[in-house]
């Protein structure tokens, strides 16, 4: 245990995804190292995120308005809507360019082991989105793992009765994996090749 | 296949040590306690990922250690594998073959294969189903990896589904039925393809138990196999049973007891509450065979695991754990002269007279943390 402050820096970086005690430690070592102006930097920048970017009000996508880049876009095409669990992987759908539509971003996946269920992620806005009629095909494209694909059967289930075009990305994509680690490519291929879904 | 040099770091009594192996068999001798069985079972544990003893890896790693590498050269038809594992307890273990790191340990499955019998095999006979059923998994995933995939997969799905009903317990009942639905379609996929797989094996074991148990134990009754489904009331399970007939049942069954699963919070049919049933003439082994039997059994299970993964092509490593100890001289012998033509026998003993001459080979002595090569009783063609 260091003196006050120290330890509560590690303990905040600690909290961070993916951060362990020991790089929380030596996070805070640099941080501690480094020029002022250099931190001062990662400090407003931290704050002006917070400020500034907010999510979207439709699709619930990193935005730095009301609504995100791709909601604002009119070329984009209002009929398909693409399901993902993150903002990330919005990003990296973006980067195959095989898709004009728009998305849906549900803020993870069902995990009862988490205590995640139906209700903690944004599916009562994907039913108000499809409630008009205008969207006719649904692309389902959470992760490739147990929970991606139980929440996608989940979401496949819940709109059958709309009778939509719904469809999984083709299998290709590694298994057990994460969307945002396939390769520009790969996933590509997994969107040309995606596969209706029978439930 | 054989092993033909295997080193440790860090592993249970071993800070390091290395032994060079040859194919043949190979007998370790040492007082009790000084580091036999830990040897083989490091190599169980490259074949496995798993240990015959614990099921834990905390263990395996050495007092004020942090992490264990088993690192093995592999023969394996013709080629020379480098294997190697890094146990480290609470984080995911390290695999790599030939210095390449593989995407995630479970790929090393397959690759080196072994048989091993031990005293703790007892339990296959006397013990609850869960060591049965580790018996059929184990044996099933080095015959085909892959299914190491759809075991894991299943597990966790159950694991999900235990959360989703004990948070529907605890909440008196209301939960999402589409979301239990969910969990029940991924459930019955994965598990009606355990429980197939399960049941070809089990038909492929049935031929060469009941010859292995009338080879050693000839003057007592036969051993025969079958599968106690949790999940249907039909027994014994016919192997022609389709996946698709065993999905209807295993969902039938679901809904059957759906509302008892609701109350206690687990998930109560399903593959991972079926049994191997072991019996021997008239009678289930467990509860009636006597102790010579029940070894008899024990071992016609383990030779029948060797029978079958040596149809493959390729001899799986044998290990006999400090088995021999355990038998009366005829068994010894006759199990001696089933194993002694395989590729590689590794044998571990306190008393090196417990071992039949049939199994003269290289020797090693164990004595605190060193194997040394004992050149007096190596086999003249060195
Ligand atoms: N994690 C560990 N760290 C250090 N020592 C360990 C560890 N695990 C086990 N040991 C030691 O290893 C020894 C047991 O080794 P092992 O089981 O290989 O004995 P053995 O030679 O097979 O004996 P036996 O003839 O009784 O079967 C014990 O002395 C035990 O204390
Ligand atoms: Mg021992
Ligand atoms: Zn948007």
């Amino acid at each position: 245990m260091y003196e006050g402050i120290v330890q509560d820096l590690i303990d905040e970086l600690g909290r961070l995804p993916g951060v362990g005690p020991k790089s929380a430690q030596r996070i805070a070592f640099h941080l501690l190292a480094a020029e002022p102006s250099d931190v001062l930097r990662l400090a407003e920048i931290l704050r002006e995120v917070k400020a500034k970017v907010r999510f979207c009000r439709i699709c619930g996508n990193v935005a730095e308005s009301e609504e995100c880049r791709v909601c604002l876009d009119t070329r984009r095409d209002l009929t398909v809507i693409c399901v993902v669990e993150e903002p990330k992987d919005v990003v990296a759908v973006e980067r195959t360019r095989e898709f004009r539509g728009r998305y849906h971003v549900l803020g993870g996946a069902i995990s009862p082991i988490e205590g995640i269920g139906p209700d903690d992620l944004r599916v009562k806005e994907l039913m108000t989105r499809l409630a008009d009629g205008t969207v006719t095909e649904l692309i389902l494209a959470t992760d490739p793992n147990l929970e991606g694909e139980a929440t996608a059967t989940y979401l496949a289930r819940l709109v059958k009765p709309m009778g939509l075009t719904v469809s999984r990305l083709a299998s290709g994509l590694p298994v057990g994996g994460d969307l945002e680690y396939a390769d520009e490519i790969t996933l590509g291929r997994a969107f040309e090749g995606r596969r209706s879904l029978e439930v | 296949m054989y092993v033909a040099a295997l080193e440790l770091v860090d592993f249970r009594s071993y800070s390091h040590v290395q032994i060079d192996l040859r194919p043949g068999v190979s007998v370790l001798v040492g007082r009790n306690g000084q580091g036999k069985t830990n040897v083989v079972e490091a190599i169980g544990y490259l074949a496995t990922l798993g240990s015959h003893r614990v099921a834990a890896d905390q263990p395996l790693v050495r007092h004020e250690a942090e992490r264990s590498v088993i690192r093995a050269a592999v023969e394996r038809e013709g080629r020379r594998l480098l294997l190697e594992i890094e146990i480290v307890p609470g984080k995911s273990n390290r695999a790599r073959i030939n210095k390449s790191q593989l995407p995630r340990p479970r790929e090393l499955l397959g690759v080196l294969r072994t048989v091993m019998f031990a005293p703790e095999d007892l339990t296959l006979v006397r013990g609850d189903p869960d060591s049965r059923r580790g018996f059929l998994d184990e044996l099933m995933m080095l015959r085909t990896p892959r299914l190491a995939g759809v075991k894991a997969d299943y597990e966790r799905t159950l694991k999900q589904r235990n959360a989703l009903l004990k948070s529907a317990a605890a909440t008196r009942g209301s939960f999402d039925v589409t979301t239990l639905a969910v969990w029940n379609d991924h459930l019955v996929q994965l598990g009606s393809e355990l429980v197939h797989e399960r049941l070809m094996l089990v038909s492929d074991l049935c031929a060469p138990v009941r010859q292995a148990y009338a080879d050693l134990a000839p003057a007592s009754g036969e051993a025969e196999l079958g599968y106690k489904a949790s999940w249907t009331n039909a027994a014994p399970l016919a192997d022609q049973l389709s996946r698709d007939q065993i999905a209807a049942e295993f969902r039938e069954s679901l809904a059957r007891v759906e509302r008892d699963e609701l109350q206690r919070g687990v998930t109560l049919a399903g593959p991972h509450r079926d049994d191997l049933l072991l019996r021997l003439g008239d009678h289930p082994a467990k509860g009636y065979a006597s102790h010579g039997e029940s070894w008899s059994m024990v071992l016609a299970l383990r030779l029948a695991s060797f029978a079958l993964l040596r149809m493959d092509g390729d001899d799986p490593v044998l290990i006999l754990d400090d088995v021999f100890a355990e038998l009366d001289s005829t068994r010894r012998e006759r199990l001696a002269e089933m194993v002694v033509d395989a590729e590689q026998v590794l044998v571990t003993a306190a008393v090196a007279d417990d071992i039949p001459a049939t199994l003269s080979g290289d020797r090693f002595t164990v004595e605190a943390g060193q194997v040394l090569s004992d050149p007096a009783a190596d086999r003249g063609d060195a």
